[in-house]
């Protein structure tokens, strides 16, 4: 039996307004779905785009109003029930409902968790302390940006996209910026040791200090409102304001309390299904063998969350789409502008398109003479075509890949 | 408030006002214009606001910048002249009335 013969009149429940979540309605939609769709939102603000949160939005060149996917009316003109500030409490996939946090049981014919992940937590004597913070939701930012100003000295702890994207934003207003790394290099577990020696170079020359090799013990408070950061090699620094960006974890409690298969994520196949029926999951929550990895992987980025919820609602919609995009992702840096495609896990060879020097470059990514991931610097044709290739098999040979005067574009028919 | 008049390629006219600053990205996917996704939000990352700005106002537009010269090499429907990325032409008095039209798919 399909889902859409299935279907009773509760309708799509969505859990999480997140990139997912919102995707997923707006897809069920144009996938012409016509039952209730009901949107469910822990925080109090129409969905919102969370890229900008750690750039544009924190340096104040787009307000709140513009981060919005949709006008906070496209919802009702589409059907879509959005509950703001909402929790589900219990999911119980027996009698297909849900308690949400007023009180209220809601039933569903579909169930699409789009839970999202929540940034790991620093656990140290004194990690609890007001200066220290988080950056994750609009309620995060905004509470840094309150303290921003009267910050001069800014310590990050962790070394990832998070953290480096907040050192630059710091840096372009003027801040003094120590990051503190676990990692023997910048944004270690998606950049390739080259890549991430560009990005160590270029935050330097920003006047960004960085310590590798870090273990951060404690946390001391002084009376001046500015804190102390402790490390296990006896090391220490000044901050009026801590970043912490160590990664983060998938929000599953609620599927595993319902008793659906999870290990390091939501596990999903390629339409989004779990291992419950009628419930689907998309996102940051989820861990999906992807056609294009050795082993299943949670992607925690945009395209991930679009694409795979893109999945979910042309399943439910009685039409599946399985996903299978090539993963994308991209970072801006003061002006550096990082997108990247395919993953370069177990590569074996890499071939530079490009002067290094010149701050406009791609790295090719080889496995076995096959390209498995292209990352561009300051060169989006290269990151355009090389999704085309990616997605079509295409491979350039390595002369054709160093050859900056070769048109790619020429492989694809 | 200047006006935005966004036609989609079924032939669907919306008209918006829309704000000294904002990008016509935001102009489309906050008045519900489904021409317009705009997966990376506005970052001239992923060219899904390709639009085709009407000849009379080309030459009012703001500059094209390298980057989104070059994320224009690939779109989904084919780049003309008339070819900018939504997300990176923000709305000014000199571009009051001006009528963009939204191509037949952005990915």
């Amino acid at each position: 039996m399909t889902a859409t013969q299935q279907q009773g009149n509760a309708g799509v429940v969505i859990v999480g307004a997140g990139q997912a979540g919102y995707q997923c309605a707006e897809s069920l939609r144009q996938e012409g779905y016509a039952g209730p769709i009901t949107l469910i939102g822990d925080e109090p603000y129409t969905p919102y785009q969370r890229p900008p949160l750690s750039k544009s939005y924190l340096l104040g060149e787009v307000d709140k109003e513009r981060l919005q996917f949709r006008s906070s009316s496209y919802y009702a003109e589409h059907g879509i029930e959005l509950l703001r500030a909402t929790m589900v409490t219990t999911l119980s996939p027996q009698t297909q409902t849900l308690q949400l946090s007023d009180d209220r049981t809601l039933a569903y014919d579909q169930l699409v968790l789009a839970t999202g992940a929540t940034p790991r937590q620093l656990t140290i004597p004194g990690s609890d302390v007001a200066g220290r913070h988080y950056l994750k939701t609009l309620d995060d930012v905004d509470r840094i940006e309150s303290h921003l100003q009267q910050a001069e000295r800014i310590v990050v702890i962790g070394a990832g996209f998070i953290g480096m994207e907040f050192a630059a934003v710091a840096r372009k207003l003027g801040k003094t910026v120590q990051v503190l790394a676990h990692a023997e290099r910048v944004m270690e577990r998606v950049l390739s040791p080259q890549l991430s020696d560009y990005f160590q170079q270029l935050h330097q020359q920003q006047g960004v200090e960085i310590a590798y090799g870090m273990d951060v013990e404690r946390i001391e408070s002084a009376a001046d409102n500015s804190y102390r950061v402790h490390c296990s090699d006896t090391s220490h620094y000044q901050a009026d304001l801590i970043l912490v960006g160590i990664g983060s974890l998938p929000n599953t409690e609620l599927a595993e309390a319902a008793g659906i298969i999870c290990d390091n994520g939501l596990l999903v196949d390629e339409n989004g299904a779990s291992s419950v029926p009628h419930i689907y999951a998309a996102g940051d929550c989820t861990r999906y063998s992807h056609p294009f990895a050795a082993a299943a992987l949670r992607l925690e980025s945009v395209q991930n969350a679009v694409d795979q919820a893109r999945a979910v609602a042309a399943h439910i919609a009685g039409q599946p789409k399985p996903y299978t995009t090539v993963p994308w992702f991209w970072s801006d840096q003061y002006d550096t502008k990082l997108q990247m495609v395919g993953l370069a896990e177990g590569c074996d060879e890499q071939v530079l398109r490009g002067e290094v020097a010149s701050g406009r470059f791609s790295i090719f990514h080889y496995r076995q003479g096959a390209l498995r991931a292209v990352d561009s610097i300051n060169k989006p044709a290269d990151h355009m075509i090389s999704r085309k290739l990616l997605a079509a098999g295409v491979s350039p040979n390595k002369e054709q890949a160093a050859d900056s005067g070769f048109a790619l574009k020429s492989l694809l028919g | 408030m200047p006006k935005v008049t966004y036609v989609e390629f079924d032939g669907t006219e919306t008209e918006v006002e829309l704000q000294e600053g904002w990008t016509l990205m935001q102009g489309a996917t906050l008045n519900g214009v489904a021409g317009v996704e705009g997966e990376c939000g506005g970052s001239c990352a992923c060219a899904t606001c390709h639009c085709y700005i009407d000849e009379a106002f080309l030459d009012k537009l703001p500059a094209m910048a390298e980057n989104e010269d070059e994320m224009l090499e690939c779109t989904v429907s084919e780049r003309k002249p008339s070819s900018r990325l939504s997300c990176q032409v923000k709305m000014s008095a000199d571009l009051d009335g001006i009528i963009v039209h939204l191509p037949e798919a952005q990915s």
